[in-house]
């Protein structure tokens, strides 16, 4: 046995060696990484300001364009062919709220009433409630021109058979955001925590009583926002609406079960766009500021309620 | 202390270590006749496991629960003693693979006859969780609910305020009564889930390890509520918390986990079921005493 005496020299050296290595290792930092970290930051800069780059393009595009033809008389005034200066996009406006108030009839007693179903009820361990479940993971990512064909199908023909009418459209559309409303419901009621549950169940409540009474109301500010989200997509759905009868140019309000035919807001940007006079490119470029607007007043709306009402458990 | 002087042998310094635990927290204003034999009995177990999916997660448990008495169980993590609170007022059915065999009874009716609705029983037998679930609402709604659902609407104030002061939190809250229940303490939370479970009037209370999220003021408060309550309420309480049990208990039972002959499966067993005094003073298993004299844990 060496004394303590004796082993105090080697200790020494043994920590200066330490020391060395451990500030070697501190400031070599290899020089490999060093690019490697900025040129992946770099990359990842790029990737964003390729996603605003466009964004800005088409603002500052519609802004160029559709200044001059910005104006109340926009929302007031109908549309025409013949007098540009006078032309307008009443009926389209008037049609698009119209189509909008028809999906969220449809959308928010369907989508919340399959999202409860599956989120409470369907027991996750049998092979066709998952199989639905999928399935509508696959819905919401189906191209909307397949809905306007199914509409077309099914409601505007075949089984329904309500012809060309503006309520055939607001059902298609309906179809169409409803996996994603079904989507944001469940989200919504599954944050809703198990002990909440237990301790309504454990009072004696009913599995429907606690569902309608502390389930439901927790979750409404999520499923709200879901909604609005699904709202502003159909708001902004053209492709579908050509299939089931928004071409018409329609120069009268429309109502939601006439034969006449009906108009929305994009479609009319669109017919608006393809006529080769400036003054209409001009009016269609405004007739994009109008409805950048009512999105982007939406989807704020949209955050705005997230952030104040949900509930952190 | 004087109880423990004549005892002698192996153990002895693991029995007194337990006793004197015993004797500090059973306060005697607290202490009162027990097991009298003639007393109304709530619950009678039977012969009772409960599997998991196949998978027993008790076994045998047979024991009777009396009136007006406070009994606990305890024992180690994972001995079942929560699962087993959860058969007596059918929780357990929430989960699809559970299921619950032998005899239950409640009142002398078996709790688990064809004809009983799980519903109508969770309105008789309330329950208490380990965290405090205040329903995001107001004070007052959190109470109100469960006679709401009811269809007690009357003197709905008067129930309220009852229910509050029976769970000894209407003068913290009786000026604040529509602000939002996550705005309580953790402490006051818990005694709100009680004041909701006795706005239902139930007949028994079972309560699942209730102060473990709870600092030991808010448990002191909660453990007095508790002997308070049971004048009018049976109460039974899991907790892992040995000294809880000798504090507020009349009865305790003492559960442990049992593995099978490979050690795969593990379930858990009835041990020692008695008078509290007599089960952390003089225990008549050797696991018990292993277990309330902290040799095991």
């Amino acid at each position: 046995m060496t004394g303590p005496g004796a082993a105090a020299p080697r200790n020494r050296l043994a920590m200066a060696g330490a020391r060395a290595t451990t500030q070697a290792m501190l400031r070599d930092q290899p020089r490999g990484d060093v690019i490697r970290n900025a040129v992946f930051a770099g990359l990842l800069l790029l990737a964003i300001l390729i996603a605003l780059a466009g964004l800005l393009a088409l603002l500052i595009q519609a802004f160029t364009q559709g200044a001059s033809a910005l104006s109340t008389d926009l929302f007031t005034n109908p549309p025409s062919t013949a007098f540009p200066e006078k032309a307008g996009f009443r009926t389209a406006i008037i049609g698009s709220l119209e189509l909008i108030a028809g999906v969220i009839l449809f959308v928010v007693p369907v989508g919340i009433g399959a999202a409860i179903y599956l989120e409470e009820y369907a027991d996750k361990s049998k092979w066709w409630n998952r199989l639905i479940e999928v399935n509508i993971q696959n819905l919401a990512a189906v191209p909307s021109i397949i809905y306007g064909i199914l509409g077309l199908a099914f409601i505007v023909r075949g089984p329904l058979d309500l012809g060309f009418i503006l309520a055939a459209g607001s059902l298609t559309l309906a179809l169409l955001v409803l996996p994603m409303v079904i989507i944001a419901a469940r989200e919504a009621i599954r944050a809703v925590p198990d002990s909440i549950r237990q301790g309504s169940l454990a009072l004696g409540a009913t599995q429907w009583q606690t569902i309608r009474s502390q389930v439901l109301p927790a979750s409404i500010p999520g499923i709200a926002t879901g909604v609005i989200l699904a709202v502003s997509r159909a708001l902004g759905e053209t492709a579908p609406l050509l299939l089931v009868g928004a071409t018409v140019f329609v120069t009268f309000d429309p109502t939601p079960f006439s034969p006449d035919g009906y108009s929305a807001l994009p479609v009319q940007i669109f017919n608006y766009a393809v006529r080769p006079q400036e003054e209409f490119q001009a009016l269609a470029a405004a007739g994009i500021i109008v409805m950048l607007g009512v999105l982007l007043a939406m989807n704020s709306f949209a955050i705005w309620l997230r952030n104040r009402y949900e509930q952190r458990w | 202390m004087t109880r423990d002087e004549s005892r002698t042998g192996t153990g002895r310094e693991a029995r007194e270590a337990a006793a004197e635990r015993a004797a500090i927290s059973v306060r005697p204003e607290f202490q009162h006749s027990t097991g009298s034999g003639s007393r109304e009995k709530v619950f009678e177990m039977k012969g009772i496991d409960v599997l998991y999916g196949g998978v027993a997660a008790v076994k045998g448990i047979s024991m009777d629960i009396h009136r007006n008495d406070v009994t606990a169980m305890i024992g180690p993590s994972g001995c079942g003693k929560s699962t087993l609170l959860r058969c007596l007022n059918r929780m357990n059915d929430l989960i699809p693979s559970a299921e619950v065999r032998g005899e239950l009874l409640y009142h002398g009716e078996d709790l688990y006859g064809p004809a009983v609705d799980p519903v109508q029983v969770r309105k008789l037998i309330g329950m208490v969780f380990q965290k405090p679930n205040p329903f995001p609402k107001s004070i007052y709604d959190n109470v109100a609910f469960g006679p709401r659902i009811l269809g007690r609407k009357d003197d709905l104030d008067a129930t309220v305020e009852k229910a509050l002061r029976g769970a000894a939190l209407w003068d913290e809250v009786k000026d604040r009564l529509d602000s939002n229940a996550f705005g309580l303490s953790g402490g006051q939370q818990q005694r709100l889930c009680i004041a909701r479970c006795i706005a239902v009037e139930p007949d028994t209370i079972l309560m699942d390890e209730p102060c473990s999220a709870l600092d030991p003021i808010s448990t002191g408060k909660i453990e007095d509520l508790m002997i308070d309550l049971k004048q009018e309420f049976s109460i039974v309480i899991v907790t892992h918390n040995m000294q809880q049990a000798a504090r507020v208990s009349d009865r305790t039972a003492f559960l442990m986990v049992e593995l099978d002959a490979d050690e795969d499966n593990r379930w858990g067993r009835l041990v020692e079921y008695d008078e509290t005094e007599k089960v952390f003073t003089n225990p008549s298993d050797r696991r018990t005493e292993d277990y309330v004299s902290g040799k095991v844990g």
